[in-house]
């Protein structure tokens, strides 16, 4: 019972204080937490708290079916949902050596980049909801929805698609789909002036946005970060061109980049994937109806479905970064163990929480909504 | 393989933004040109949703035969199975009166049970609110029909198209033998699958359970198939011999009211539950399936003797049991070999009988006596049995033919085909005639005729066999395989055709006159074949077969015991575990239930436990 043998407890000084920032704030991005420490308005410390949303998705597809966890997947990011499925979906066809029809995989390119721009339209509403401006994030929202109307017409579902099935994908195009398509497309593109002039020309926004969140290219590869939060440090990398999937070697797109690692850069590195995106869409537009032959491979009735023996690990470019599937299979009816890199299971935690140290607290907010960060991910 | 694109062309106003020029302060002043612009939520009526939309459900009950895969595939468990009691539960064509109700508070809407179902009968609608008070919590959990949740049509939404369907509905193929490398010998035709073959049929199987309940003997198929799929063959071999001790001879000549019930069949070709039995069957060596045939038998004995008579499936099966319940079990068959009808009424090229033996071997390991070559009636007679033993079935067959007895049925020529399928696996020769006719429509009118083309083909190098059926091509008795192989073998088959005399000049036979039929059976279903008199045909023939169906031979009775036994038609009546009146004496298979294997197997199963049941009870 000796004094030495026991931490003394040490005293706050009393112009530190702490301050729970989440899981219930306008300003965080989900049910996600930040634990705070501050001095007056600067943060001392910050501790990521997830653990509030979903829980255990990698459990839950040890229990189900091959099949079933297409339905499953897409819940680990709302936002951005194609990835998850297209990923899980090219684990187990590299497990079963299934391959996948051409037409399926065009198919499966217009879905993903669909998907890239209503993810990024919903990421710049709720960036500028952080710094005031609400109308772009009223703005985004409804300009989303027209290309949810476009998965509702292809996939059947408005945000959970549910598309893509091991083997291709589980829809033909509906009639006049393309046409629909384009004009979406160029509605878009109609928009971007004026998204401009509201959000990212608003000086109240660069002056925010400048200098906030600042990491080196050095930083960003030591903590993991992908996506355009790492192209926004000047590194121009990108899962679709340096390791192509599907039929991304076949299409022309540019990676855009910034130098200066702030909140500005990287949404600005997303206000150009915007126009890529729309660039690789309306090429999909002009020789998908050239792609003929099926859009799903055979596969066995998945209530008796072993998939042989093995592990793989599958990635793809999400909107977020690099999304990773690390998948094992001991031959049976059901996944042996599935993880899942979510690529904001890195910005959201050990990035977010070494760029908050110093800054205000009113840029936490800001510093992870120009992350990207999607809770869901982390707590997956 | 990208054609080039012009890139110019691509994006129409490819703004770009410079870090310089962001810092206007007027900028965002421009937004207000929206100003006065309708909102975009406006109107705020529902719209209706696309045509390819998961909403809620729609089930056609009328279609959905309550099979359940609905419910396997659900990711969420969102599905349960309810009973609806006025709809029709018929397990012989495959049909439940379950139907899949949906808890909303689960359900994803993924449309995997519409994917996987077999009949098309579950999908999904363009309908999408559904709201209630916190009263009405359980209106939730919801029995969709084809008018959707709340009865009001929204059109449909998700259908299974080809693309999306997950089940696999064609069959492995089967090897077999061509006609002309099978005409002239009774090798099998079939040849069985391959383990490969073998896994995926197995794996086609989604586990619904109609061919369970359409079986006879309710064999374990969903359990055994899934067996064969985990590459597990002796546990399938397990399940097999729970239900079925002559599965060699299942697996290949079975009726297969399982494959007509399944419910893959509902839209494409059914599993071959048959041939994957037979595959498990021929894989697993035979002494291995002897030890799991005996695994369960009691070690005891009780001291009970039963005699059985006749041994075919139906005598055997009721062995089978009855040892494995410890009792002791004599089996008496008149015939040189054991094996009933299966021996004597199929021929070798469908049922090769050192398969049949392997069935009968696994039941005299058990500790079954046989006594071959025993005529009850003449060797042993009823009252002796009754005095020796504390039970004894009848498991006698359909041994005799009957005859069309049209004029000149009575001649020599003119022969019963179980007669001579009898003496075709005795050895026992005959004159194989140059010309055959054939009278009858049904199985056993095709092995003899396919039996007889064989002979032929092997006596005189060509084949002249003729069938005539009273029945239409459509409604012919006989498996369609069996009509299919028949005419690839060269025998010709006229169907709708009456016998009306067998044609006999200066006492030798010549032919079959035959007439037209208009009908069978009269209004109120009664058989009263109808013809046309005009349109005749002779048929030539040096020999006609009658094989238009079979009965028993019941002389072994002896006179007092058939008096005191109760009767229906001219068969033995028994209650519905097949005790006849006498208390003794039971009855089982053919004889009192008709021609057909599995049925046979099915009724010792049930005479087994009833006798035991009796037994205990003294």
């Amino acid at each position: 019972m000796r004094p030495e043998n026991y931490e003394a407890q040490r005293q706050p000084p009393s112009n530190e204080y702490e301050l729970n920032f989440g899981p219930n704030h306008p300003g965080i991005e989900g049910n996600y937490a930040l634990k705070v420490k501050l001095h007056g308005d600067i943060v001392l410390e910050a501790k990521a708290d997830g653990g509030y949303l979903h829980r255990g998705f990698e459990k839950l597809m040890e229990q189900r079916l091959w099949i079933q966890n297409i339905a499953l997947v897409p819940r680990i990011c709302v936002p951005d949902p194609s990835p998850m499925e297209l990923c899980y979906s090219m684990a187990v066809e590299e497990l079963c050596g299934l391959k996948v029809p051409q037409r399926a995989q065009w198919l499966r390119v217009m879905q993903l980049e669909l998907s890239r721009i209503a993810a990024h339209l919903f990421t710049f509403g709720g960036h500028a909801a952080t710094t005031g401006m609400y109308s772009t994030m009223y703005w985004g929202v409804a300009d989303r929805d027209l290309l949810l109307d476009l998965f509702e017409e292809f996939t059947g579902g408005r945000v959970y698609s549910i598309y893509n099935i091991p083997g291709g994908v589980r829809r033909e195009l509906p009639e006049g789909f393309l046409q629909r398509l384009t004009e979406t497309l160029d509605y878009i593109e109609s928009r971007l002036p004026d998204y401009d002039n509201l959000f990212f020309k608003n000086q109240v926004f660069v002056k925010r946005a400048k200098g906030t969140g600042v990491m080196s290219r050095e930083q960003a590869l030591e903590w993991g970060v992908t996506g355009p939060n790492l192209r926004a440090t000047g590194l121009a990398f990108d899962v679709r061109r340096d390791d192509p999937y599907l039929v991304y070697d076949q299409l022309a797109f540019d990676i855009p980049v910034e130098e200066s690692g702030d909140a500005w850069a990287r949404t600005l590195v997303r206000r150009k994937e915007l126009m890529e995106s729309i660039r690789i869409l309306r090429q999909v537009v002009e020789i998908l109806p050239d792609i003929h032959g099926p859009i799903r491979a055979p596969i066995p009735n998945p209530l008796a479905w072993n998939v042989p023996a093995g592990e793989t690990y599958t990635r793809v470019e999400s909107s977020k970064g690099e999304l990773c599937y690390y998948v094992v299979s001991n031959g049976g009816p059901k996944p042996y163990r599935v993880h899942v890199r979510g690529p904001s299971s890195m910005h959201a935690v050990q990035v977010l929480e070494k760029m908050s140290v110093g800054s205000r607290i009113e840029d936490i907010a800001q510093t992870m909504f120009s992350l990207d960060a999607c809770p869901p991910e982390v707590d997956r | 393989m990208s054609k080039p694109i012009d890139d110019a062309k691509l994006s129409k106003q490819n703004v770009t933004i410079e870090h310089e020029e962001a810092g206007s302060i007027l900028s965002p002043l421009k937004a207000l040109q929206f100003f006065m612009r309708k909102p975009v939520t406006v109107p705020l009526e529902p719209r209706p949703a696309a045509d390819n939309y998961r909403g809620f459900h729609l089930n056609d009950h009328e279609k959905c035969i309550g099979c359940s895969s609905c419910q396997k595939v659900c990711d969420n468990a969102a599905i349960t199975m309810v009973k609806v009691p006025h709809l029709p539960e018929d397990p012989i064509n495959g049909v439940r009166n379950l139907r899949p109700a949906i808890d909303y508070g689960r359900c994803c809407w993924c449309a995997l049970c519409v994917d996987i179902c077999p009949t098309s009968a579950i999908s999904l609608s363009r309908e999408y609110v559904h709201t209630c008070t916190q009263e009405e919590i359980d209106s939730y959990f919801i029995l969709p029909d084809e008018t959707g949740i709340h009865g009001e049509y929204y059109g449909e939404g998700w259908q299974k198209t080809n693309d999306s369907d997950l089940l696999d509905l064609n069959r492995q193929p089967m090897a077999e033998l061509e006609a002309e490398e099978r005409i002239d010998n009774f090798n099998e035709i079939v040849a069985g699958y391959t383990d490969q073959q073998a896994v995926i049929e197995a794996s086609r199987c989604v586990q619904c359970g109609m061919c369970h309940d359409a079986c006879p003997t309710h064999m374990d198929a969903p359990e055994y198939i899934r067996s064969i799929w985990q590459g597990n063959l002796e546990d399938a071999v397990r399940w097999i011999y729970q239900s079925n001790p002559f599965s060699h001879v299942c697996g290949r000549v079975c009726t297969h009211r399982c494959e007509d019930a399944c419910s893959i069949g509902r839209r494409g070709e059914p599993v071959s539950i048959r041939w994957l039995k037979r595959y498990a069957m021929d894989s697993v060596d035979h002494e291995r399936i002897k030890q799991i045939a005996a695994e369960g038998k009691a070690d005891y004995l009780s001291g009970k003797q039963i005699a059985i008579i006749g041994a075919g499936p139906a005598g055997l099966t009721t062995a089978y049991d009855l040892v494995r319940k410890g009792h002791q079990v004599t089996v008496f068959e008149a015939r040189k070999e054991a094996g009933g009808m299966p021996r004597y009424g199929i021929p070798e090229y469908r049922l090769p009988y050192d398969m049949l033996d392997q069935d009968i071997d696994v039941i005299t390991s058990m500790g079954v006596k046989i006594q071959t070559g025993i005529q009850v009636g003449k060797d042993i007679t009823m009252a002796q049995l009754e005095a020796d033993y504390d039970a004894v079935v009848l498991a006698i067959g359909l041994h005799l033919g009957r005859s069309t007895r049209v004029p000149g049925a009575d001649h020599k020529q003119v022969r019963k085909a179980i007669d001579l399928l009898r003496r075709t696996t005795d050895d026992e020769a005959y004159e194989i005639p140059q010309k055959a006719v054939v009278i009858g429509g049904g199985n056993v009118a095709m092995d003899i005729a396919r039996t007889l083309a064989r002979q032929q083909q092997q006596q005189f190098g060509q084949v002249q066999v003729t069938v005539t059926a009273l029945e239409e091509m459509s409604n012919f008795l006989a498996d369609p395989v069996e009509i299919k192989e028949c005419r690839e073998e060269g025998i010709e088959i006229y169907d709708a055709r009456g016998p009306q005399a067998c044609i006999i000049k200066n006492n030798k036979l010549i032919g079959l006159k035959t007439w037209k039929v208009r009908s069978i059976f009269d209004e109120q279903g009664r058989f009263a074949p109808e013809y046309d008199e005009q349109d005749e045909q002779i048929h030539a023939a040096d020999m006609v077969i009658e094989a238009i169906g079979q009965m028993s031979d019941n002389n072994l009775l002896g006179d007092d015991l058939t008096e005191a036994l109760e009767w229906q038609r001219g068969r033995l009546s028994i209650d519905g575990q097949g005790r006849t009146s006498v208390d003794w004496l039971w009855a089982a298979g053919d004889c009192v239930n008709g021609p057909d294997v599995v049925h046979a197997i099915a009724d010792g199963h049930r005479v087994a436990a009833s006798i035991d049941e009796w037994l205990n009870q003294q």
